[in-house]
C-alpha cells in the first residue's frame, strides 16, 4: 500500500550499492602495506607537536546559526510553492499569498535586526571603539 | 657627512678605543676594539648629526693566518644619507663579542648567521642558535679549517661517481 | 582483504593488470615538492603552455593524496631528513622523479658542505630528468617515461619474491 515510496527504496538501494561497489572494489585492488613511517601524522615533514584538536573561532558558530535559521525558512516556503497553483484555482490565492508573506515578513524583521546589530560582519564592530580616547593624543 | 668627518667624530669621542682608521681605500672603515662596540654603535645611532638608524649588514671574515675573525658592520642613515663601516677583530680561539641586538633589532638574525657559520659567540643575544645549518650540526662551515664530516644522519656527504 | 599479489598469470588477470596500470598512469597526481629553481620549471610544466594536465597529472599539496613526488631543486642535508619522512608518508603505489641536476647528483653544488648529493641517497628514484633546469618538455618526457614504467607493473598477478616493488 506504500507503493509510491518504491522510488525512494530503489534510490537508497542504488546509492548504497554504488558506494559499496566503488569502495569495495578499490579495497580489493589496492596494495595494503601499513608501515610505522606511513602511519605518522603529516606535519610537513617535521615531527608533529601538540594535539590535533584545537579551539575553533566562535564566529563560525554565528555564521552557521544565521544560516540554519534562514535555511529552515526556505524549507518551509518550498511546500507552499508546490501547492500554490491548486490554491489559486480554488480561489484562495490571495489568502495563501498573504499568509506566506506574513511568515516571510516576520523573519525579514529578524534579518534586519541581525544586520543592524553587526552580526553579519566577520569582525563585529563594537560601538565603544569610537568613544574611547586615543591614547597617543593624551600623551 | 663624509667618511673622514665621521671618523674624526668617532676618534674625538672614543679616542683610545679606536684601533685604526683606513681612509685611503674605496670604502673607508674604522677598526674598533671589541669591548667598545656596543658603546660605539649606540653613539652612532643616537647622536643627532650621525643618526645611523639602520644596520644594513653584519658579516664575518676568517683570517686564519693572522689568527682573528673580523666582524664587519655596514651602517646607513636614512635621515642624513651617509654610511660608515666598522670592523671588530676577535681572536679565532676565543671568539666572543658583545651583541648589538639592543641597538638594532636587525642584528638578531645577522648575528645568528655569524654564530652558525663562523662560531663567534655574541653575549647578550636573546636567541643565539643556528640559523642556516641544521640544529645538530657540528662545526662552523665557513672557517678556513673546517673539515666536512663523512656523513650526516646516515647520509654520506660524498658522491663517488657522477654516473651512479 | 587485498587481492594484490594473489593470482597466477592468465589472460584475465594480466588484462586486468594492464587495465589497472592504464588507470593509474592516466591519473598521476604529483606532490608539490619544488625546492629551488627547478620548481619554476615545474610550475610551467603545470601551466597552460606545456600542459601536463592533458596526461592526467595534477598537483597535490599533501603526500597523502599523491602518487608521484617530483623532487625539483637542490636537496640540502637539512631538507633530506624531511624528504625521507614525506616519502614514507606517501601511500603506495608511489614513484619519485629526480628533476634537474641537483636532485640527481648534487649538480652545481655537489662540493658544498650543506648539500645532499642527489635525492637517491635518501629515497629510491624511478626517473632521473637531467637539466639545469630541465625544460617543461623534458619533464613531460620524464613523466611519460614514468608512465611507461607504470605499464610494466604487476598487481593481481603474483610477483616473483626477489625484486618486489618497494
Amino acid at each position: 500500500m506504500f507503493f509510491q515510496f518504491a522510488n525512494v527504496l530503489v534510490f537508497i538501494a542504488l546509492a548504497v550499492g554504488l558506494v559499496g561497489l566503488m569502495t569495495g572494489l578499490s579495497a580489493l585492488l589496492r596494495p595494503n602495506n601499513p608501515e610505522p613511517g606511513k602511519m605518522t601524522t603529516y606535519e610537513c615533514g617535521e615531527p608533529p607537536t601538540g594535539g590535533a584538536w584545537i579551539n575553533f573561532n566562535i564566529r563560525f558558530y554565528l555564521v552557521a546559526l544565521v544560516f540554519v535559521i534562514f535555511d529552515v525558512e526556505i524549507a518551509f516556503i518550498a511546500p507552499v510553492t508546490v501547492v500554490f497553483r491548486d490554491w489559486v484555482e480554488r480561489g484562495n490565492g490571495l489568502f495563501a499569498f498573504t499568509e506566506i508573506s506574513i511568515f516571510l515578513l516576520i523573519l525579514f524583521v529578524g534579518l534586519i535586526y541581525v544586520w543592524a546589530k553587526g552580526d553579519l560582519e566577520w569582525v563585529k564592530r563594537v560601538s565603544s571603539q569610537e568613544d574611547s580616547p586615543d591614547i597617543r593624543e593624551a600623551a | 657627512m663624509d667618511a673622514v668627518s665621521i671618523h674624526s667624530r668617532l676618534r674625538e669621542k672614543f679616542a683610545d678605543r679606536i684601533v685604526s682608521v683606513e681612509e685611503a681605500v674605496k670604502d673607508p672603515f674604522t677598526v674598533v676594539e671589541a669591548s667598545a662596540i656596543v658603546d660605539v654603535c649606540s653613539f652612532l645611532r643616537d647622536e643627532a648629526e650621525l643618526q645611523f638608524d639602520v644596520l644594513c649588514n653584519q658579516t664575518g671574515v676568517d683570517y686564519k693566518a693572522a689568527g682573528y675573525i673580523e666582524v664587519v658592520y655596514h651602517l646607513y642613515s636614512y635621515s642624513h644619507r651617509h654610511y660608515v663601516i666598522l670592523k671588530v677583530r676577535v681572536p679565532r680561539d676565543a671568539a666572543v663579542l658583545a651583541s648589538v641586538e639592543g641597538v638594532w633589532k636587525a642584528a638578531n638574525w645577522l648575528e645568528r648567521e655569524i654564530f652558525d657559520l663562523l662560531g663567534v659567540h655574541f653575549t647578550g643575544h636573546s636567541d643565539l642558535r643556528r640559523l642556516l645549518m641544521p640544529e645538530d650540526w657540528v662545526g662552523y662551515p665557513l672557517r678556513k679549517d673546517f673539515v666536512e664530516p663523512a656523513e650526516y644522519h646516515g647520509i654520506s656527504t660524498t658522491r663517488e661517481s657522477l654516473l651512479r | 582483504m587485498s587481492l594484490v599479489n594473489s593470482f597466477s598469470q592468465g589472460v584475465i588477470t594480466t588484462t586486468a593488470d594492464q587495465f589497472l596500470n592504464w588507470t593509474r598512469k592516466s591519473s598521476v597526481w604529483w606532490m608539490l615538492f619544488g625546492l629551488a629553481c627547478c620548481a619554476i620549471e615545474l610550475m610551467q610544466t603545470q601551466g597552460p603552455r606545456a600542459d601536463v594536465d592533458r596526461f592526467g597529472a595534477a598537483p597535490r599539496a599533501s603526500p597523502r593524496q599523491s602518487d608521484l613526488m617530483v623532487v625539483a631543486g637542490t636537496l640540502t642535508l637539512k631538507m633530506a631528513l624531511r624528504t625521507k619522512v614525506l616519502y614514507d608518508q606517501m601511500p603506495e603505489p608511489r614513484y619519485v622523479i629526480a628533476m634537474g641536476a641537483c636532485a640527481s647528483c648534487g649538480g652545481l653544488f655537489q662540493l658544498a658542505y650543506s648539500v645532499c648529493d642527489g635525492v637517491d641517497k635518501v629515497i629510491p628514484v624511478d626517473v632521473y630528468v637531467p637539466g639545469c633546469p630541465p625544460r617543461p618538455e623534458a619533464l613531460t618526457e620524464g613523466i611519460l617515461k614514468l608512465q611507461e614504467k607504470m605499464m610494466t607493473e604487476t598487481w593481481l598477478v603474483r610477483r616473483p619474491a626477489v625484486g618486489a616493488q618497494a
